[in-house]
């Protein structure tokens, strides 16, 4: 299974694209990710969960003078992330294939820029290379949420996003260039692999200012909580299919940052660290949660409830437990797989209430759309971690884990699930039910939002009932990434021995 | 009486013939220009500037490899001074190519112009040959003179005067302190050779009159490399020369200042490196703060490249600090992906200044996405490039600059720079926006301070429609800019070479 293939067939069909009648070019975006997507999972069934270490590895230098190799591989840290990005990819391109944009060539130009950009950013097994894709993947966001975004001052949105998410890359290229260059060996490497064993031996002073550089960057693309100030104005900004992926995996490009680098390269500055970024965890939690609470916009309900969600994985990643980071993978697809079609339902939402999305003017809307109320409710009860789905094993997991490392943290954070139900159970009955809102005309779901929201709404159900599968798959690479630090934690056992 | 054959030193005529190239190419176009014939001058003479410019490329090409000392050791033809040709006359190609229809070589005459054009490259490339103080010297004095002219072409446009004079002051200012300087360097060291000096300069560590000496030639080089704080009269000069010019000045200028810099620090002043390294580190900085919110509020696209220049510059002086192999190459490096950018964005410039009259202002990109797409990409590839975003050469280039600064236990001094960068981005994403998100403005609408709008059918507006020579520039910068931050092996392999130049550093 070649890795290069599936991570440039998005860009290499948008770009064939560009020779094609403008009315059609959605259908080399829609072949291009669509065929994405079928290789992602012929990846999925090829994977051998029982293995260590990488698969379907590629590695080829690529700038020798700088060491920098093009190195591609797949283990169970980013298996069900690159199928995660896969079918929101495929998802959102076919949502938007079904209407009208200005200038269809360049709107699918970057839709499909951004879906290399993501996959690569998953697949990147080379420091430099990793850091080159995750700038490179905001990119076409910039175009666009500037270019066919919502609001009126959606391009001063997006500048600000665009900034304030690359000040946390570019510290991150900072960082990586001092790890390549200061890391002892015999000569200067971005490998991950080879960085493993020597990135700690780099004084500590320095590992802790690498390691605060790399947390910034993953902290500001989540967002979390101190760090989120261009959230709601780019989430507002951004059309809601481009939301849709934006939400559903960049954010988890960052959690899994942290898993893939931060945390295996610098165990010892992230045990250092470990309270500090608890701390943020914990404040993203309830802060995210109580805007969500407040606010009356459905769009930034969502977002601000994924800023309280990446909260819960990062708080799973950094109680350094199998069982927490093991949640905190599982809940990072979870998040991504209800968000996603969550935004489409807002989109849904919209249309029938005047096209407001202010949940004030919406109201009433089940009624003459059982069929969109039933997706709208799963998707909700997935969002509150409803026990049966696979987001209360998510929460269950990263919940234990933090009892085992920071109980008094735990007891905080569980209030966080219980307020999950509140903003969530707040949007729908809002939205659905109550009394008929002013401008509402409610209607049945049409056929082509079906299509992309039912399979949607189907995976959900079936990872529901067997959440295992990301689990075992992962589980191995999980805990080899918190190895070492976890056992810094745990001095005294290890002593003890 | 003995009659002893007349032996005149030796002169390695084939090291010298990319200068005399240059020199000679001067010399022709100057007496092709007086010819009356319209298509002679309107043609020919640039063509054979072109020409003299391929010819410089090539005879750099055919004494590729070569490391030897010419005219007893004043000048040096090695690698560093052949990439760096490389780079200046590719700069010298574009100028004469954005200058086709330009105004400026009919007002000032073509002959003369062009003629000005390679003097000028001749002169940098004596400045970057020079091993010798007194060379060195002659080299600067010949880039600049003819660009104070230059810069003043355009005659009937007093801010194109304006610019020539302020330049012309400014730049004597810089010239004369480098002299006191390099006088400084003599009396310390006892010796005008690179060679030399670096020799002298076991004895004199630390000496006041060396200190003074070196602070005084930083001075002087930081004002044509347009460092901070000696940076002032970079936005006037760059705003009101003609943009051909200004396109020719922002990256063979720099080129060469930097050759310079890399010559007078890294070889002679190479063992005082302790005394000035950290005054340069602290310069580098300066300017790169100073460049960066400079450039946030400028609303000229000129203006706005002139400061993000200075942003650039100190970048690229990162490279010179650290005193490194890797430095230099990282500094070579950068000049030459920061020749594509800039070449890239003062075509479009360029293009649009013909086709809006609303002049330099950012206000003449608006709407470019929708009107013309591959321009308009071009000059989003070259912003993003020089803000440093990946998949084009800047990010490469500047990702080498960290590696040398980290690597040169200047790890500061590298996050400085993506500090600087992320300032950019707010200045270089308005263009980007402007492009991309924005209505083009109403045809016919001029500035209140600009020049009268010229698309009412006029036919000068008329012939300035088609203008496939910049178009040409454009898209060709613009693809390489995108090209060398995939493929970036080529360039890396020219600037490990012209590292090499640099036997003393490892």
């Amino acid at each position: 299974m070649n890795l290069t293939i599936l991570l440039w067939l998005p860009l290499a069909a948008v770009v064939a694209g560009l020779i094609l009648p403008a009315a059609e070019a959605r259908f080399a975006a829609l072949l291009g990710s669509g065929a994405t997507l079928v290789l992602a999972i012929v990846l999925l069934f090829k994977f051998d969960g029982g293995k260590q270490g990488l698969q379907f590895v590629t590695d080829k230098v690529w700038i020798s003078q700088l060491g920098i190799h093009y190195k591609l591989g797949v283990d169970g840290l980013n298996l069900f992330l690159i199928a995660l990005a896969a079918v929101l990819f495929f998802a959102s391109i076919l949502w938007t294939a079904f209407r009208e944009w200005d200038r269809p060539r360049l709107f699918y130009l970057w839709f499909g820029l951004a879906e290399s950009g993501v996959l690569g950013a998953l697949m990147a097994q080379d420091l430099a290379l990793f850091v080159i894709f995750f700038d490179l993947m905001l990119v076409p966001f910039l175009f666009l949420g500037g270019g066919w975004g919502d609001t009126p001052n959606r391009v001063a949105s997006m500048i600000k996003l665009f900034i304030y998410t690359l000040v946390g890359s570019l510290l991150m290229l900072s960082a990586a260039v001092a790890t390549g260059v200061l890391a002892p060996g015999d000569s200067v490497t971005f490998d991950l692999v080879q960085l493993g064993s020597q990135a700690r031996r780099l004084p500590v002073g320095s590992q802790e200012w690498i390691f605060l550089f790399f947390a910034v960057a993953f902290l500001v693309k989540m967002p979390a909580f101190p760090l989120h100030g261009w959230m709601p104005d780019g989430y507002k900004a951004m059309p809601l299919p481009v939301l849709a992926v934006f939400s559903g995996i960049l954010s988890k490009v960052a959690a899994y940052g942290f898993l893939r680098i931060a945390l295996p390269l610098f165990p010892d500055a992230a045990v250092h660290f470990q309270e500090l970024i608890l701390l943020v965890a914990l404040a993203s939690i309830l802060y995210g949660s109580l805007l969500a609470f407040t606010t009356p916009d459905s769009r930034l309900i969502l977002g601000y409830s994924s800023v309280a969600q990446l909260g819960f994985i990062t708080l799973g990643i950094f109680s350094l437990q199998d069982t927490g980071a093991q949640g905190a993978l599982l809940q990072a697809v979870n998040h991504g797989l209800v968000v996603a079609p969550a935004f489409f339902i807002v989109a849904l939402l919209a249309m029938r209430a005047g096209g407001s999305e202010d949940i004030r003017d919406m109201g009433g809307i089940a009624f003459r759309a059982p069929v969109l109320a039933f997706l709208f409710l799963v998707v909700a009860l997935a969002n509150l971690a409803m026990p049966g789905s696979s987001n209360f094993v998510g929460e269950f997991l990263i919940l234990l884990g933090v009892f085992n490392s920071k109980i008094v943290i735990a007891f905080v954070a569980f209030t966080g699930v219980v307020l999950a139900s509140v903003y969530t159970l707040r949007l729908f009955i809002g939205a659905m039910h109550n009394r008929t809102g002013p401008r509402v005309e409610s209607r049945e779901i049409a056929l082509t939002d079906g299509l992309v929201l039912v399979p949607l709404v189907a995976l959900i159900l079936a990872f529901a009932l067997y959440p295992q599968l990301a689990l075992s798959k992962g589980e191995s690479a999980v805990k080899a990434s918190i190895r070492d630090a976890k056992a810094l934690t745990q001095p005294a056992r290890v002593a003890a021995r | 009486m003995i009659v002893a054959a007349a032996k005149g030193p030796h002169i390695d005529w084939a090291g010298l013939s990319p200068l005399i190239a240059l020199l000679g190419g001067a010399t022709l176009v100057l007496l092709v220009g007086l010819l009356r014939p319209r298509v002679v001058r309107e043609a020919l003479v640039p063509l054979l500037a072109l020409a003299a410019f391929g010819a410089t490329i090539g005879l750099g090409i055919w004494q590729f490899g070569e490391h030897k000392d010419l005219i007893s050791g004043a000048l040096r033809l090695d690698d560093l001074t052949n990439v760096l040709s490389f780079i200046f006359c590719t700069g010298g190609m574009a100028a004469v190519l954005l200058s086709w229809r330009a105004v400026a070589p009919r007002e000032a005459a073509h002959g003369e112009y062009f003629a000005l054009l390679l003097t000028a490259s001749a002169g940098m490339w004596v400045l970057v040959a020079a091993q010798n103080l007194v060379t060195l010297f002659l080299g600067l004095e010949l880039l600049s003179i003819p660009l104070y002219v230059l810069c003043a072409t355009e005659m009937r446009r007093a801010t194109s005067l304006e610019s020539g004079l302020k330049y012309l002051i400014i730049g004597s200012v810089g010239s004369a302190t480098l002299l006191y300087g390099l006088a400084f360097l003599y009396g310390a060291t006892g010796s005008t050779d690179f060679a030399g000096i670096a020799r002298g300069l076991d004895s004199v560590s630390s000496d006041s009159l060396l200190l003074t000496g070196i602070g005084l030639s930083v001075v002087g080089l930081a004002f044509k490399a347009s460092v901070a704080p000696f940076h002032q009269w970079t936005p006037d000069v760059y705003e009101g020369a003609p943009t051909p010019v200004t396109a020719f000045m922002a990256v063979a200028t720099k080129a060469a200042a930097f050759g310079a810099f890399l010559r007078l620090f890294n070889v002679a002043l190479l063992d005082a490196s302790a005394d000035w390294a950290p005054a340069l580190a602290v310069l580098a900085t300066i300017t790169i703060v100073v460049g960066n919110v400079g450039a946030l509020g400028q609303n000229s696209l000129k203006r706005l490249m002139a400061w993000s220049s200075v942003a650039q510059a100190g970048y690229m002086l990162a490279g010179v600090v650290v005193a490194t192999q890797l430095g230099v190459q990282a500094t070579v490096f950068y000049l030459g992906v920061y020749l594509m950018m800039n070449l890239a964005a003062f075509a479009v410039i360029v293009i649009r200044e013909r086709e809006t009259g609303l002049g330099d202002d950012i206000a003449s990109v608006q709407g470019l996405g929708a009107q013309r797409p591959l321009l308009a990409m071009s000059m989003t590839l070259a912003m993003l490039g020089l803000a440093g975003i990946p998949a084009t050469a800047g990010f490469i280039g500047k990702f080498y600059l960290i590696d040398a600064a980290v690597s040169g236990d200047y790890t500061w001094l590298g996050v400085v720079i993506v500090i600087g960068s992320m300032v950019s981005l707010a200045y270089y994403l308005k263009v980007i926006a402007a492009m991309w998100m924005q209505e083009a403005p109403t045809p016919g609408t001029a500035l209140a301070t600009g020049a009268p709008a010229m698309v009412g059918g006029s036919p000068e507006a008329d012939m300035h429609r088609i203008q496939p020579e910049t178009w040409f520039v454009a898209l060709l910068f613009g693809a390489a800019t995108l090209f060398f931050g995939i493929v970036p092996s080529p360039l890396f392999d020219l600037a490990v070479d012209a590292g090499r130049a640099f036997t003393g550093l490892f």
